[in-house]
């Protein structure tokens, strides 16, 4: 089972515009992989990511899904944990209300011990009750990314640029975070601009725009 | 996949709303602002007063349910909250019905509540003033339906406040005609029945269509 791909792309097209972004795309991602993805800026990342988490329909192409048994009647978004560049935290909400809201969203179990629990993990327990609206980039950052320790359960994570604006500890907790996934048997799909730490977090480097023929 | 979502994200709303005070607030002053204004437009003829109330109530309460229509996905959308609504396990379909109602919680529920000061105002007799309210209470909830249609379907666009106006205003004629026309037939001595039932009938219709609407809209604009 483990060498069934969680997810197979195939023929994958997007375009902007009248431009194609990518054509003719073929990836798959299999459950404990970490699959990178690089590409110049506007060589079409985020849309990829958002094709691939269903916000968008691809022009062309398919996204076929492993059914396990028990999955088999499950919509994609029951597998798929998706943070996207824009963090979905309320200015006027306290961190902790932002995230039980998101939590609950997914049908998560968004009790505050537990929402709690994960704003410790990625070291934001301390502005808990603060509004969102006074923290700053990096503090957001890491306030979205403590979802993925309420979904650790998810099949595959689909981050875009999960290290923005996060500091050299941010980094390492996100790592942990990706290693930790990547053990239990779950997937990454990511972009990020920093080169990734190699030694702990084997990456499969998928490369769009005119580099990718080369 | 539970109803319970439908009141999570409406209490998130309505929790958003009481941070910010007094945008809050913004639609029931401008419905009180409005229709007191009248006299001094038409003039101080208690007689005539009485007799365009309820058109100038419902004019008012249309107006200012159109009045917050555009803020009710902007801030969802821009600041990433409404692609995580559309990935959400749970039915986006419930999700855009909580957003109705908390809009609704917020625009209508004031507005019914002062009406009655505004029927006093104009000198109504009291069995037309509960008559007007009855009809706020059936009409109401259907603007706030059929508001969020135009307002997921504008999303992202530019000019999007003036294109929610064209799309929803001549959806909410028919809500407007019977609201203020069994009132007319109330102070006239005719049965308001099939004004209201009419109303009741648009409130189920609405109820019923505009949530998968809004949602199809929803996810249209976040795909584009």
């Amino acid at each position: 089972m483990p060498d069934l791909p969680l997810l197979q792309v195939s023929g994958l097209a997007c375009r902007r515009g009248a431009d194609w972004l990518f054509r003719d795309l073929n990836f798959s991602v299999r459950p404990g992989q970490l699959v990178w993805l690089r590409g110049h800026n506007g060589s079409g990342k985020t849309t990829l990511l958002r094709a691939v988490s269903g916000l968008t329909d691809p022009d062309e192409g398919h996204l076929i899904w492993a059914a396990s048994s028990h999955a088999a009647h499950e919509p994609r978004s029951q597998r798929l944990v998706y943070v996207g560049h824009l963090n979905a935290m309320k200015d006027d909400l306290t961190v902790c209300e932002s995230l039980q809201f998101i939590a609950r969203l997914h049908g998560q179990d968004g009790s505050r011990p537990r929402v709690l629990e994960a704003l410790r993990l990625l070291g934001m327990h301390h502005r808990r009750n603060a509004a969102v609206r006074t923290l700053s980039q990096g503090q957001r950052r890491r306030a979205a990314l403590a979802r993925l320790v309420l979904e650790s359960d998810a099949a595959l994570w689909v981050l875009d640029e999960p290290f923005d604006a996060l500091d050299i500890a941010g980094i390492d907790t996100v790592n942990g975070l990706l290693k930790a996934h990547l053990a239990r048997g779950g997937s990454v799909l990511l972009t990020s601009h920093l080169p990734l730490d190699a030694s702990a977090l084997p990456a499969t480097e998928l490369t769009l725009g005119p580099e990718a023929a080369a | 996949m539970t109803a319970g979502i439908l009141f999570t994200v409406a209490a998130r709303d309505l929790k958003l709303a009481r941070r910010r005070r007094i945008e809050a607030l913004l639609p029931v002053v401008f419905f009180v602002v409005a229709a007191s204004l009248y006299p001094f437009g038409v003039g101080p003829e208690l007689q005539m007063l009485r007799e365009i109330a309820s058109g100038i109530v419902w004019v008012c309460a249309l107006l200012a349910a159109m009045l917050s229509l555009n803020t009710l996905y902007v801030s969802d959308y821009a600041d990433g909250s409404l692609e995580q609504m559309v990935l959400s396990r749970e039915s986006l379909v419930l999700i855009a019905a909580g957003k109705a109602l908390a809009h609704w919680v917020l625009t209508g529920l004031p507005l019914i509540l002062a009406s009655p000061l505004i029927g006093l105002f104009f000198g109504m007799a009291s069995g037309t003033i509960a008559v007007m309210t009855l009809t706020l209470l059936l009409g109401t909830p259907v603007l706030s339906l059929l508001g969020s249609v135009g307002a997921a379907l504008t999303l992202g666009l530019r000019s999007g406040g003036v294109l929610i106006l064209l799309l929803v205003l001549p959806l909410c004629i028919p809500v407007l005609i019977f609201g203020a026309g069994a009132v007319t037939a109330f102070d006239a001595g005719l049965s308001a029945q099939g004004h209201l039932s009419l109303l009741g009938a648009l409130l189920l219709v609405s109820g019923l269509g505009a949530p998968w609407a809004t949602a199809a809209a929803l996810r249209i604009s976040i795909a584009s």
